[in-house]
């Protein structure tokens, strides 16, 4: 399969008064389709910089990020915002889930932004829930969900518009473990089942063994990639 | 609409606080139709005379000052009027001063001319026969148990009579009725014969307050009006003449600019108002930065999310003014209903479709303007930022 993310030269200079801080430093980068990726580094190594920026949530300052053909790097902020909509699914640490919402309707969100009528919207975050094994608790609030439950509601919210993308940050770094080794689970069922290619920043050397690799950066360079045991496997029950 | 739930959800996010705005933004509005029901009666009569019905014609110097009983024969020749009457302010009171009411002297025909004051033909003709007749609205004598035979005495607190006595004794001889609910205030006027008064009366004989027009075609009422004026012209008793409304105002605003203070009442409102909704909306926003720059990560363009908190302010403001100007709309229907009216016309008009696109463009403008600065936040915040708490 060819590269869905190409990243070549990747720069980002943050400016804090007269400071410059420089948290990547022209990173090459080429990523999969069905790719499973974990970023890990120290903290301020750059991971949720680069996360962000292949995400489109952010501009870099120099270098360009293509996603699936399409260069994002210089792409208004109107135009990113569309892009993604369709391209990309978002998965947080705090889940980040609107807490007025019911699990329902907080998947519904990216949805609104289509052309879909209302009862398409609901089928298609009924079908989310139901993939993420929280169909019964869609007419719950966030505040009536665990913490487990709540990622799951996050994650369903980030797949419902079968994104080409799907990008975590620490989505396991607010769980206990039985939570986190559920959503790791999860997770890797979206990637080896329905194809899904998702790159995941985290801390944990655990969470990363679900990864098919596991990249490693320390202050704003590639230092490492490691393979995964797992990824020969995948790729045979693949094929 | 699909965005609606959204909204929706936003403003109810703390209840409490909405609530107490929504209060707020209800007593706001509550007042502001109730003195725009005041300010729009003043309003429409101060406008043309153009299409009324009746005319009045009063002193050009003070409403307060008579006009001569001679200038009835003249007004009756001027082409377009079809019919004049006339009356006299006379004040009494019933037993106590508090029991004040509108009591005046009234020519035979007056009732001629009000066919919305409804009078048994019988109770007219008695009216028309017996010297110390009067007629009282229903609500009036249903106040005081007043019926047809009764002997009301009155005393006077301007026209004491020609035997130095204040108390002027009545005979009711017919009680009128207002078809139209809303305008049941009117039934609270006491009418009495003009003849018996100008005979009986100290001082002021041969005089009237004013004269009632009724047009023939009430698309010619300023060319009557003003035919009506210069039949007095360089005289010692002017005369201005203008429709009911704009005698009611004339009236009023010997007491006050009612305009002026109504404005003023208003303007300090909403500015209270903005400054309370607008710091509600400036700590909603604030506590939601990081929902706003969720909605902004799954694809909500900066446009969607100013629109959005636009909404928020606004449907605030709506629904409060709403719920305010139904309340006002309410008020002043049973307000007009019981106050007594000085004559033909009452000092509020009903919450119409006027008040009501008023209120509704107050309250969108005013959603807008509280808005504002927290919905430029929310469009201005970098998602990065807001999601990592900066």
């Amino acid at each position: 399969m060819g590269a869905i993310v190409e990243i070549r030269d990747l720069s980002k200079v943050y400016e804090r008064g007269k400071q410059r801080v420089e948290v990547l430093h022209h990173v090459n980068l080429d990523i999969e389709e069905g790719d499973f990726v974990a970023l890990m580094g120290p903290s301020g190594s750059g991971k949720s910089t680069l996360l962000n920026l292949i995400g489109g949530l952010d501009s870099p300052t120099g270098g360009t990020v293509a996603v699936a053909g399409k260069r994002i790097d210089k792409l208004s902020e109107d135009a990113l915002a569309n892009w993604r909509a369709s391209n990309v699914g978002f998965v947080f640490q705090f889940y980040n889930l609107l807490p007025m919402l019911s699990a329902q309707k907080n998947v519904e969100l990216p949805l609104l932004l289509t052309r879909l009528s209302a009862a398409q919207r609901k089928r298609h975050a009924s079908t989310a829930l139901e993939l993420v094994g929280l169909a019964e608790r869609a007419a719950h609030k966030p505040s009536e969900l665990s913490g487990g439950q709540q990622q799951r509601v996050a994650i369903a919210r980030a797949i419902v518009s079968d994104p080409t993308l799907l990008v975590g940050d620490e989505p396991t770094g607010d769980l206990d473990r039985q939570s986190a080794v559920e959503i790791l689970t999860l997770l890797r069922e979206l990637n080896r089942d329905h194809g899904k290619t998702i790159i995941m920043v985290t801390h944990d050397p655990k969470a990363a063994e679900y990864a098919l690799r596991t990249l490693h950066l320390d202050k704003g360079t590639l230092v490492e990639t490691e393979e995964s045991p797992t990824r020969e496997r995948s790729e045979a029950l693949r094929a | 609409m699909k965005y609606f739930h959204l909204i929706w959800a936003a403003l109810f996010r703390r209840k409490t606080r909405t609530l107490f705005t929504l209060f707020s933004v209800l007593a706001a509005f509550l007042l502001f139709g109730l003195l725009d029901s005041v300010r729009s009666a003043f309003a429409v009569g101060s406008s043309s005379v153009a299409a009324a019905e009746r005319l009045i014609t009063v002193s050009r110097i003070s409403f307060t000052l008579a006009l001569p009983k001679s200038l009835l024969a003249r007004i009756q020749a001027v082409p377009g009027a079809a019919d004049v009457t006339y009356a006299n302010w006379f004040g009494g009171v019933y037993q106590d001063p508090k029991n004040f009411f509108p009591s005046q002297a009234v020519a035979d025909n007056f009732f001629d001319l009000y066919p919305e004051w409804e009078l048994a033909p019988d109770q007219r003709k008695a009216f028309h026969d017996i010297r110390t007749g009067a007629v009282v609205g229903a609500t009036l004598a249903e106040k005081f148990h007043w019926k047809v035979g009764d002997k009301i005495p009155l005393q006077a607190t301007i026209f004491p009579q020609k035997n130095n006595s204040n108390t002027w004794t009545f005979d009711v001889v017919g009680i009128y009725h207002v078809a139209d609910p809303n305008l049941r205030g009117q039934e609270n006027n006491f009418f009495f014969k003009w003849d018996y008064f100008d005979e009986a009366r100290q001082f002021g004989n041969g005089t009237v307050g004013w004269y009632v027009v009724k047009l023939a075609d009430r698309n010619r009422a300023d060319q009557v009006a003003e035919a009506i004026d210069a039949l007095s012209a360089d005289s010692d008793h002017e005369t201005k003449t203008e429709s009911e409304q704009a005698f009611m105002a004339a009236m009023m605003g010997q007491f006050a600019d009612i305009g002026l203070i109504v404005g003023t009442i208003m303007g300090a409102v909403f500015f209270t108002l903005v400054l309370l909704t607008g710091n509600t909306m400036a700590q909603a926003v604030r506590e939601r930065i990081p929902e706003l720059a969720v909605l902004k990560t799954v694809g909500f363009t900066s446009r969607t999310v100013l629109g959005l908190v636009l909404g928020e302010s606004v449907l605030l403001l709506v629904l409060g003014g709403v719920a305010g100007l139904g309340l006002a709309g309410a008020v002043v229907s049973a307000v007009r209903t019981s106050l007594p009216a000085m004559g033909p016309t009452s000092p509020m008009v009903p919450v119409g479709e006027a008040i009501w696109l008023r209120g509704l463009g107050l309250m969108v403008l005013t959603g807008l303007v509280v808005g504002a600065l927290p919905a430029l936040k929310g469009m201005r915040l970098r998602i990065v930022d807001a999601l990592s708490g900066h």
